[in-house]
């Protein structure tokens, strides 16, 4: 699947450059998204060194694990793979809070913390598990509180009151975000009656 | 609006008192902990790089190339009989695949139609309310060295699709036209 989207994005855009003869902008493209990507990657370091290093603390000291015991009910119906009290949980939860307060740059890190947690579980597996979907599916929809970029766009623009898309954006959000999960568990279904994955 | 202002200003600084106060009453050697902790995530960063940049020359590629503009255009009639604004349709396209696209067509839709307009309402909440998908599973999957993404993609993007049409009703019902 992602293989074939690659692809498919990379050939149509190199004809589609023939074709308009936008093949000097798309040379250019190429080498602005390489950097571009790799611009973002090292930006992630200081995010990922700070709140991973402040996590590990979190871990040893077993407020992760307090944490994932308050979330067990929800987290039970949700990703019922996982097992209770496990620090994924914690991280989920973490990497939810994160989301729903618009702080993106601590979000990532413990999203990909909760996402190596998933994966001991799967067995360092070549195919993300159940929960793994999930969490991911329920990450790309996030609860979202404050939209903290948009608000300052918005005042940028002179808005007589930026905030006044808080409610839509988190009602919008919130809908999306139960929906992800009942789209997720019906392919989830899907796959089972197909057998295994 | 200042609750939440004010929450998210002091949440960060809170958060970091507690873990601190936390490890140091259960003993933890906290600056020890920090470091190697920390360690990881050097190495996650530069993992990360290859599928970054795969994902990102492909998107910038079909972007420069006008492809995606073609798709847009060609996409228009089906969407426009739901209800949503024309204007909005290519942000709705681009919100999944690039959030620095996404975030140019929102500002500027808000600088032509005004914040206050309900084109400007509409363009933030869809911003607002939804994730760039396909950076977030390149991301997460990258992260943990996976590459077959299974149904999460197809997952992500229905439930956008579900938060553009939500965004579009609920902007309606809470602004009016």
């Amino acid at each position: 699947m992602v293989n074939l989207i690659w692809m498919a994005l990379l050939l149509i855009g190199l004809v589609f450059a023939g074709i308009n003869g936008t093949m000097k902008d798309v040379n250019e493209a190429m080498f602005q998204g390489a950097k571009e990507a790799v611009t973002i990657s090292i930006g992630l370091i200081s995010v990922l060194v700070f709140w991973l290093g402040l996590m590990k603390i979190a871990e040893q000291s077993g407020l992760l694990s307090f944490f994932a015991h308050l979330f067990r009910p929800i987290a039970k119906k949700i990703f019922p793979e996982v097992p209770s009290d496990h620090p994924a949980l914690g991280y989920i939860l973490s990497n939810m809070v994160a989301n729903m307060f618009g702080l993106g740059n601590a979000a990532t890190p413990l999203g990909i913390k909760a996402m190596e947690q998933l994966n001991k579980l799967n067995g360092q597996k070549d195919e993300p598990s159940r929960s793994m979907i999930t969490f991911v599916a329920l990450n790309t929809a996030s609860v979202t509180l404050i939209p903290a970029t948009v608000i300052s766009i918005r005042m940028t623009y002179h808005s007589a009151s930026p905030g006044e898309i808080i409610g839509t954006t988190f009602v919008a959000s919130l809908i999306a975000t139960i929906s992800a999960i009942m789209i997720d568990r019906a392919f989830y279904i899907r796959r089972r009656k197909k057998g295994g994955m | 609006m200042y609750v939440i202002q004010f929450l998210s200003l002091w949440l960060i600084p809170m958060v970091i008192a507690c873990i601190l106060l936390h490890g140091t009453y259960k003993r933890v050697p906290t600056y020890e902990a920090f470091v190697e902790g920390g360690k990881e995530g050097i190495q996650i960063a530069f993992s990360l790089i290859p599928y970054l940049v795969g994902m990102l020359v492909a998107v910038s590629v079909f972007r420069a190339s006008g492809a995606l503009d073609f798709f847009i255009s060609y996409m228009k009639p089906f969407i426009v009989p739901l209800g949503l604004p024309p204007e909005v349709v290519p942000l709705a396209l681009i919100r999944p695949i690039s959030g620095t696209a996404s975030l140019g067509i929102v500002t500027d839709l808000i600088a032509t139609y005004g914040p206050d307009s309900f084109i400007g309402r509409l363009a933030s909440t869809i911003q607002g309310s939804t994730e760039t998908t396909l950076y977030v599973l390149t991301v997460y999957f990258g992260a943990v060295g996976i590459r077959k993404m299974g149904d999460a993609l197809k997952v992500g993007l229905l439930a956008d699709l579900i938060s553009f049409v939500v965004s579009f009703f609920i902007v309606l019902w809470m602004f009016g036209e």
